[in-house]
């Protein structure tokens, strides 16, 4: 019985298209639900204009420069991991799903191709990480 | 059943009009979403009143009581009043921007709804057959929208709070993913439905097998979201309110819409990854063997908004029960433990994969059942997954506390070293000399 359960779930997860219509219908929602409450409030709320209250906000202290001014290197060096590692966590993905299964042989050689894979990101984290790319302060 | 009489009435009603087909892919689909807006709206209004009456039982203090009784009214007062609040932009603010970047951390937030797993069968949405990654993807847009914000807002505060924001989100997104390659291992299928039915099969929660998956999906989804103890990005002490300290009225609530939306898809993708979703022990038994298809189904629903709700508490445990981490530290957690800690679990799991199917056969031991037609473990399997699930743990933590062992800023004992340099009744200066530099390391 729940085999049979779970085979016929299992049917449609290589679903056509079809299966991300409601996700188009979710997204419509989305975008429509925070910008409903919008519209509507601009008959209930105030705008009344005022110098003082356009200011940024430092804490009742004028803003003398640009709040857009240079910021420290290491948000880049950070973006910059992160993509090396999130293109690295794709990879892994199918790798994943197709590593346990009824053919021996191939679980075998995908452990070795994924040592050799985790191996040389390895390496480069090493790298990263006693060059000092990962300390923050 | 007769409390299902009038769903099949309108079914046949909307058959009259549409194919089956528009019925099956537009209209029920529709109703559905408007359902689970319609909760998850709830719930973030009512997550605002949680989050004040647990501080408050965890203060000893009572939180809000005038407005209904117990307060039950507070988030509605509190939606008219920002309903009602002005709306303006600050002077040389990017105005386009400043406008979008809260619909596209609501729509962000809202949108990977439509791809969990709620119940069995007709309690699911739509079942993609590349759920997780829609997931995982979907939810990062929400780093664009804080960025965009803090960028767009001319202030300083704003500016700051949306870098360190950015800076945490992509760094513990890494740890996520990597932590939830584990557990793929075992489902073998990227769309969240056939995660559940895998461990359905099994019968086992897949955090029995990965328990140090599930710790780094915890913590890293907590960092994800922004919440306490890694709500560095909206330290008020320091950064006033992080990204959105410009923002005002309604468009400033959506951001916190976002952000509760974010822990309900945190918390759902660990309940259905590694909690087993849906899928409760003897409940199959009971009600779908004896032809009780619906009660199945609605019991089933029940079970993931338990331990849904029990991940969620967690949230509002946490937040007042630890100290917020230093920046530093938070970034140590996130590159020097977590992403480690996710490489070697990869590691393990596949190791101890291997080790199951080799052992299969091997002088009349059986580990695996079955593999065709999903993960089917003997009890032999089970229990040396188990084993080599908790020993990964183990090894993984000694071996980090290895590496770590001179990082500054857990040698709590380094630091107290420090600290007692200061000889207070010996008549020296109170202030320590300046050269504790070397001790540093």
């Amino acid at each position: 019985m729940l085999l049979q359960a779970t085979t016929t779930a299992t049917a449609n997860i290589g679903s056509p298209i079809t299966a991300y219509w409601p996700v188009m219908i979710f997204f419509v929602v989305a975008i429509a639900f925070p910008v409903l409450p919008i519209i509507l409030g601009r008959f209930l709320r105030p705008a009344v204009y005022g110098k003082g209250k356009m200011r940024p906000y430092e804490c009742g202290i004028d803003p003398i420069t640009d709040a857009h001014s240079r910021f420290t290197v290491r948000y880049y060096i950070v973006a910059m991991l992160f993509l090396i590692f999130d293109v690295e966590t794709i990879f892994l993905l199918p790798w994943a799903i197709i590593f346990m299964g009824d053919d021996f042989s191939f679980t075998k050689f995908a452990l070795i191709e994924m040592f050799v894979f985790i191996g040389i990101l390895v390496v480069g984290y090493y790298y990263a990480w006693r060059k000092g790319a990962l300390e923050w302060a | 059943m007769l409390f299902f009489a009038p769903i099949e009435f309108i079914n046949q009603l909307l058959l009259k009009f549409f194919s089956g087909d528009t019925i099956n892919h537009f209209i029920w689909p529709f109703i559905q979403i408007g359902l689970v807006v319609t909760l998850v709206a709830g719930w973030v209004a009512y997550a605002t009143y949680l989050e004040r009456k647990i501080s408050a039982f965890m203060q000893a203090r009572l939180g809000p009581m005038r407005v209904g009784p117990w307060g039950l009214l507070q988030p509605i007062a509190d939606g008219i009043k920002l309903l009602t609040k002005e709306d303006f932009i600050p002077e040389k603010a990017d105005r386009w921007i400043f406008f979008f970047a809260p619909y596209i951390a609501v729509a962000a937030a809202f949108i990977t709804f439509s791809v969990i797993p709620f119940g069995p069968d007709w309690a699911v949405i739509t079942d993609v057959n590349i759920g997780l990654l829609f997931v995982l993807a979907v939810s990062s847009v929400g780093v664009l929208a804080l960025i965009l914000a803090g960028w767009s807002s001319n202030s300083k505060y704003s500016l700051l709070g949306a870098l360190r924001s950015s800076a945490q989100m992509i760094s513990y997104e890494v740890a996520m993913g990597l932590s939830l390659v584990g557990a793929l291992m075992f489902a073998r299928t990227l769309s969240l439905s056939g995660v559940v039915h895998a461990q359905q099969l099994d019968s086992v929660w897949f955090f029995v097998y990965q328990p140090l998956g599930f710790l780094i999906f915890l913590v890293s989804g907590i960092a994800e979201n922004n919440r306490a103890p890694f709500d560095l990005p909206e330290a008020e002490s320091e950064l006033v309110a992080g990204f959105h300290t410009e923002y005002s009225g309604f468009r400033w609530s959506l951001f916190f819409m976002a952000e509760y939306a974010a822990m309900v898809i945190v918390s759902a993708v660990a309940v259905t990854v590694y909690l087993g979703g849906w899928y409760f022990p003897f409940v199959y038994r009971y009600t779908e063997a004896n032809g009780y298809h619906n009660l199945y189904v609605i019991v089933s629903l029940l079970v993931f908004i338990f331990k849904l709700l029990a991940i969620l508490y967690l949230y509002f445990w946490l937040r007042w029960t630890l100290p917020r981490f230093r920046y530093d530290q938070l970034m140590d957690i996130g590159w020097k433990w977590l992403i480690p800690s996710a490489l070697i679990n990869i590691v393990i799991s596949a190791l101890a994969i291997f080790i199951v199917q080799a052992l299969n056969g091997w002088r009349g031991i059986k580990t695996i059942e079955s593999l065709s037609s999903g993960l089917d473990l003997t009890p032999i399997g089970k229990a040396l997954m188990i084993v080599m699930g908790l020993a990964g743990l183990g090894l993984t933590g000694l071996s980090l506390a290895r590496i770590n062992w001179r990082s500054r800023d857990f040698n709590l004992k380094n630091q107290r070293r420090n600290i007692r340099l200061v000889n207070v009744p010996s008549g020296k200066p109170a202030v320590a000399p300046i050269v504790p530099a070397a001790s540093e390391g």
